[in-house]
């Protein structure tokens, strides 16, 4: 289940004072880019993932003024991967103009693709291998594979190897109309066979989350995440030119409705008594994002003013506990809104005595974040969710209102397909 | 009890009815695991004639009708054990919505304990789900999952098991499930939602055809012919299920209850039944631990030799989550039980009663191999290597050198003493007998042999295993071939001696399964396979003296030499060969018969007489084996005879059969046998003490 790793790998370390350790190099976020997130078969329809990333990518040295052949190594998560571009972070780095001399790998952790692909490039700044490394995610839903049959690729493949043109007749003799049905890129879990959306309704469910509390956290999250935009917050975000068409430069998701319009929906994975719609879940998005992270005395030599430390981690309470911190000292709350249900399962659960011993081996509760303080520009569920790229857009945007709202600490937490979490701790660097 | 509980139940429902306020009703369970299991057993037990259980039956349907003609609508909301009268119970409201929670079954088990469904099954059933799917349900007593339930038209709607929330998830679930069925009660009040849902086109014509008197006497024909093949007419419950099926769909509804009614209260009183339930209590009772907790969970365990009991026993230990070495001495040995193992769970895969991925997880626990390493962290081994003392001495010898002291060491064997293994060990306390039966995964019984030196812990944690493994258990004194070898040896031994006097292998067979017997005895011997039944009838043989005589064991020695090993070998008492299904009889093992052949006498040797031949023997060895001390119980031997060795179920074991059929009259039987034959047909000082006084009974 999604929400148990959740909270068990979002914890994180950090001494009191700061993240800095002694003896250890500072890992710091420099800057933080995205394209505008758009609803899938719109504008970037016609477009493939790598262009996507390669915007991203561009879009960053743009704005830091970053000498490419500064970056030491290029780091990119994605999610339903282009079978043409399966390195996705080298075909994007090269079209980007990066050096060919600059390595990249793409990594694939579900939803938590890009935190990962962060959690790479702390850990090689972290250890002395690089000293500014790039990390970004990218997703593409307008387009997907969708393969041939198993039987009609095992006929194809035999056919490449027949000889002769009898052993190719009969080989196409065998060919049935079963063959020809497409296979579709799996929507649900290989090992669970559960698609993502029955499985938040059951964890809704579970926690006995009404459908009231859903549709009402997902207007909240559009109507701030319309605020944001309308005042100007969403400074990560970088134009993008899709050729032929429009310069895009906002995100085309975010549409505050009315709890009378979103209650009028039918549930959209359990029928019918269920309580997730495609108004309370995040919709299927095009984007990509893209952050520079370095270590702080190179960024510092470099002139640079970094924006926040990164500690990512794979555990919330006990390293919390060892630290002396606790949930009241973090001032910025940024989670992943995959689905209303799913993101306020995980705030119960938090607040739960009972699933604290049950399924944490805790003694007590390890407390919800105050709402005050959490997903304030809005989330996942208006802004938009590209898979492989929510990460970066996470934390980056903690980094942003802990500059704007003053605060310290800032915590992003994300939750993944296969029952995974990843969670970081983000201090803002002084100004 | 359940007459409380049929109290209670209609003060409830009187109160719903009474109050106007009240649109719809959700009947649910609030205990975990369970809606209703089905009518307390000893209600009809305590019954002394067929009216009294007549009655019980009317009152069901009575309070049944009610609730179908209930003004307003009522929905059962189904999590876990929805069998017999609960499911009677559920089918009898208008709207049925179930967990898919493992734990929900839905079963109309009564033809198992020798009944009918009696609080108007037989009546709903086919109207809900057709002539031949309602058939199949009750003749066949099987259980239905959540999500077959609703494909049938069992059940209407299906909700989700729910995972870890803030509480524990099946009370959750439980409340969800109590949400959903208000919800759907308040809809049917409201009309918005219906009950009615659509037929599919197969449905419709299945509907036309069945419409057609003359096609319905025909299933009524072909349903008839199939059980009287399946059960010889041995078993009264199946056809008294036709007959009131029968009389409901062609004469009515008053007729239909009727016969239900009559019918279950003829049934209640037939030897059948008691048998039957017999046995199902005997089977509660041997999945049962009386050894208490053992002091240590086994957690991980070593099978040596991945044969094919080997493999078995690993497959039905890492079905269970058990981690398991599986030990062979060659790679292609292992490599057999490696996919042996694997076959059994993508058989279960392919039936889809687990998907691939816990086929793999399960198989992930298994670990083959061919040393000793990582035996110092087992914490039991059984050893399912040749039945041969010498080679159980050396394993027993090299496990002992590398396991930890904590180890308990099993032998799988079906007939060497466990005090002669245990002789080669350090330390006797922790060796015991675990005698699996082939195949491991498909045949219940577990026989556990504790020796005057076994310790009691691990006689707990041998049983605990076997609990673990699903296995029902019975735990028996040691001696040559325990207890169920023990009973077969005379048995196989008396088969010989009839084949040799003449009567042939397929007329041998349909006498033991006209008798009740799944398997009759020429198959049998195939199965077990020649060599072990020439190996066990010696061994045996040379234990207990001429009373294991009768038949010539070198006719099973020549049908060796000739390699007529049974199945394994393709030729025994039949020739076996993957194209025919019909099996011919083995010429060759004929012209040996032929040259062992005995004459007769006469007076024993009718249909009838060769029949109780058989089973007199085996009835007395049961008997031996509960005055020596072997058996504890009749209970045991019972289980043990039915479900390891097949003993006719509808009798209920030996010891059920000699309380029904009368120890004297068995006594007489094996008196006249004993003049023909010899000792070997003397009955034992129980039987002749039961014989004398016909008030003493096995079984109150």
């Amino acid at each position: 289940y999604v929400f148990t790793t959740f909270i068990k790998l979002s914890e994180f370390t950090k001494s009191k004072k700061t993240l800095s350790k002694p003896g250890v190099r500072n890992v710091v976020l420099v800057e933080g880019v995205r394209t505008p997130f758009l609803q899938a078969g719109t504008t970037y329809a016609d477009l493939m993932a790598h262009d996507l990333a390669r915007g991203a990518l561009q879009g960053l040295l743009n704005r830091t003024a970053f000498p490419k052949e500064a970056v030491d190594y290029i780091v990119y998560g994605t999610v339903i991967q282009e079978v043409k571009t399966s390195n996705v972070a080298r075909e994007a780095a090269l079209g980007a103009g990066f050096s060919d001399k600059t390595p990249a790998h793409t990594v694939t952790m579900a939803c938590i693709s890009s935190n990962q692909a962060m959690t790479t490039a702390v850990g090689l700044v972290a250890s002395g291998q690089c000293d500014a490394v790039v990390a970004g995610g990218v997703e593409f839903m307008s387009d997907v594979p969708i393969r041939h049959s198993r039987k009609m690729r095992k006929m194809m493949l035999s056919l490449n190897r027949a000889r002769t043109l009898g052993a190719r007749l009969s080989l196409l003799g065998s060919l049935r109309l079963s063959h020809l049905v497409p296979e579709l890129p799996a929507v649900s879990e290989f090992s669970t066979a559960e698609m993502m959306g029955h499985s938040a309704d059951r964890l809704a469910a579970a926690f006995g989350i009404s459908r009231l509390d859903q549709d009402e956290f997902a207007l909240r999250s559009h109507v701030l995440a319309k605020k944001a935009q309308d005042e100007g917050l969403l400074t990560d975000i970088v134009d993008f030119k899709v050729p032929g068409k429009d310069i895009v430069s906002k995100d085309n998701g975010i549409r505050p409705s009315t709890m009378e319009q979103m209650s009028k929906l039918k549930p959209a994975f359990i029928k019918p008594h269920g309580t997730v719609t495609a108004a309370n879940s995040s919709y299927l998005t095009d984007g990509a994002s893209a952050v520079l992270i370095m270590s702080e005395e190179k960024a510092l030599a470099m002139g640079y003013k970094p924006k926040a430390y990164l500690s990512p981690t794979y555990a919330i309470p006990k390293v919390l506990e060892r630290s002396g911190l606790t949930l009241a000292d973090i001032d910025a709350f940024e989670f992943h809104e995959a689905f209303a249900g799913q993101v306020l399962a995980n705030l119960t659960a938090m607040e739960s005595d009972w699933f604290a011993q049950n399924c944490m081996g805790r003694k007590a509760k390890v407390g919800a974040p105050p709402m005050e303080k959490f997903n304030l520009w809005g989330g996942s569920l208006s802004l938009g969710h590209p898979f492989a790229a929510t990460g970066c857009r996470l934390v980056t945007m903690v980094a942003h209102r802990l500059k704007k709202e003053g605060g310290q600490y800032g915590l992003v937490a994300a939750c993944a397909a296969g029952g995974q979490g990843h969670a970081m701790l983000v201090e803002a660097c002084p100004q | 009890g359940s007459e409380q509980l049929q109290d209670d139940m209609m003060e409830v429902l009187n109160e719903v009815w009474g109050n106007s306020a009240v649109k719809s009703a959700v009947i649910i369970s609030t205990k975990p695991g369970c809606f209703i299991a089905g009518a307390n057993i000893d209600m009809i037990k305590v019954c002394k004639s067929a009216e009294e259980v007549s009655k019980l039956s009317k009152e069901g349907q009575m309070m049944f009708e009610k609730i179908e003609k209930s003004p307003i609508p009522f929905v059962a909301a189904v999590n876990g054990t929805c069998m017999g009268g609960g499911l009677e119970f559920a089918i009898a409201c208008h709207y049925r919505v179930a967990t898919k929670s493992k734990k929900t079954v839905m079963a109309l088990p009564e033809v198992m304990l020798g009944l009918l469904p009696g609080a108007g099954g037989t009546q709903r059933m086919p109207k809900m789900l057709g002539l031949p799917t309602a058939f199949d349900v009750m003749l066949t007593g099987r259980s239905i999952r959540a999500d077959k339930a609703k494909k049938m038209g069992l059940v209407h709607h299906v909700i989700d098991p729910l995972g870890p929330g803030v509480k524990d998830p099946e009370e959750r679930l439980i409340e969800y499930l109590e949400e959903v069925a208000v919800g759907v009660a308040k809809g049917l009040a409201k009309k918005t939602v219906t009950v009615e849902k659509k037929k599919g086109l197969m449905q419709k014509v299945q509907d036309a055809v069945l419409g057609i008197p003359l096609v319905r006497n025909q299933v009524y024909k072909t349903v008839t012919q199939k059980v009287m093949k399946q059960t010889k007419g041995l078993y009264p419950a199946p056809l008294s299920i036709i007959e009131a099926v029968q009389a409901g769909v062609e004469k009515g509804p008053a007729e239909g209850y009727h016969v239900e009614a009559v019918n279950f209260g003829k049934l209640a009183m037939t030897p059948e039944s008691r048998a039957l339930i017999g046995l199902y209590q005997g089977q509660v009772a041997c999945k049962k631990n009386n050894f208490g907790k053992p002091e240590r969970e086994v957690k991980s365990l070593a099978v040596l030799g991945a044969g094919l009991m080997g493999a078995g026993i690993a497959q039905v230990t890492v079905d269970k989550g058990v981690a398991t070495i599986l030990k062979d001495t060659t790679t292609e040995g292992l490599a057999r039980g490696h996919d042996q193992v694997y076959k059994g769970l993508n058989d279960k895969a392919k039936k889809k009663s687990i998907t691939t991925f816990e086929r793999d997880m399960t198989l992930s626990f298994l670990k083959g191999q061919l040393d000793y390493s990582g035996f110092e962290k087992v914490d039991m081994v059984i050893e399912a290597v040749f039945e041969d003392l010498s080679i159980k001495h050396k394993v027993l010898k090299e496990v002992e050198a590398v396991i930890p002291p904590h180890c308990i060491f099993a032998s799988n064997t079906s007939a060497l003493p466990i005090r002669e293994i245990a002789a080669a060990s350090k330390r006797p306390e922790k060796v015991i007998g675990m005698h699996y039966f082939s195949p491991v995964d498909k045949m219940q019984l577990l026989e556990i042999i504790t020796t005057d030196k076994t310790s009691k812990d691990t006689t707990a944690s041998a049983v605990a295993v076997g609990l673990k493994q699903g296995k029902v258990i019975i735990v028996v004194g040691d001696g040559p071939g325990f207890y169920t070898t023990r009973c077969l040896a005379p048995t196989l031994v008396e088969g010989i001696r009839i084949l040799q006097e003449g009567v042939g292998p397929k007329k041998l067979d349909s006498l033991t399964t006209g008798f009740g017997f799944p398997v009759g005895v020429s198959t049998l011997i195939d199965e077990v396979g020649v060599d072990v039944a020439a190996h066990v009838a010696e061994d045996l043989g040379k234990a207990f003296g001429s009373r294991f005589g009768g038949g010539n064991v070198d006719v099973l020695k020549t049908m060796i030499q000739k390699g007529f090993k049974g199945r394994k070998s393709g030729k025994g008492c039949y020739v076996y060969s993957a194209k025919k299904k019909d099996k011919q009889v083995n010429s060759g093992t004929e012209e040996i018969l032929k040259a062992f052949k005995l004459t007769a006498p006469p007076a024993v040797s009718g249909d009838e007489d060769v029949q109780y031949r058989l089973v007199s023997r085996f009835v007395n060895e049961a008997a031996l084996c509960l005055q020596e001390g072997i058996l504890a119980d009749p209970v045991q031997g019972d289980i043990g005879a039915v479900f390891g060795l097949g003993f006719p179920p509808c009798l209920g074991g030996p010891f059920r059969f000699l309380d029904s059929f009368g120890a004297d009259k068995l006594v007489q039987k094996m008196k006249r046998y004993e003049d023909a034959y010899g000792n070997q047909f003397t009955p034992c000082q129980l039987l002749l003490d039961y014989a004398k006084d016909p008030s003493k009974k096995f079984h109150k």
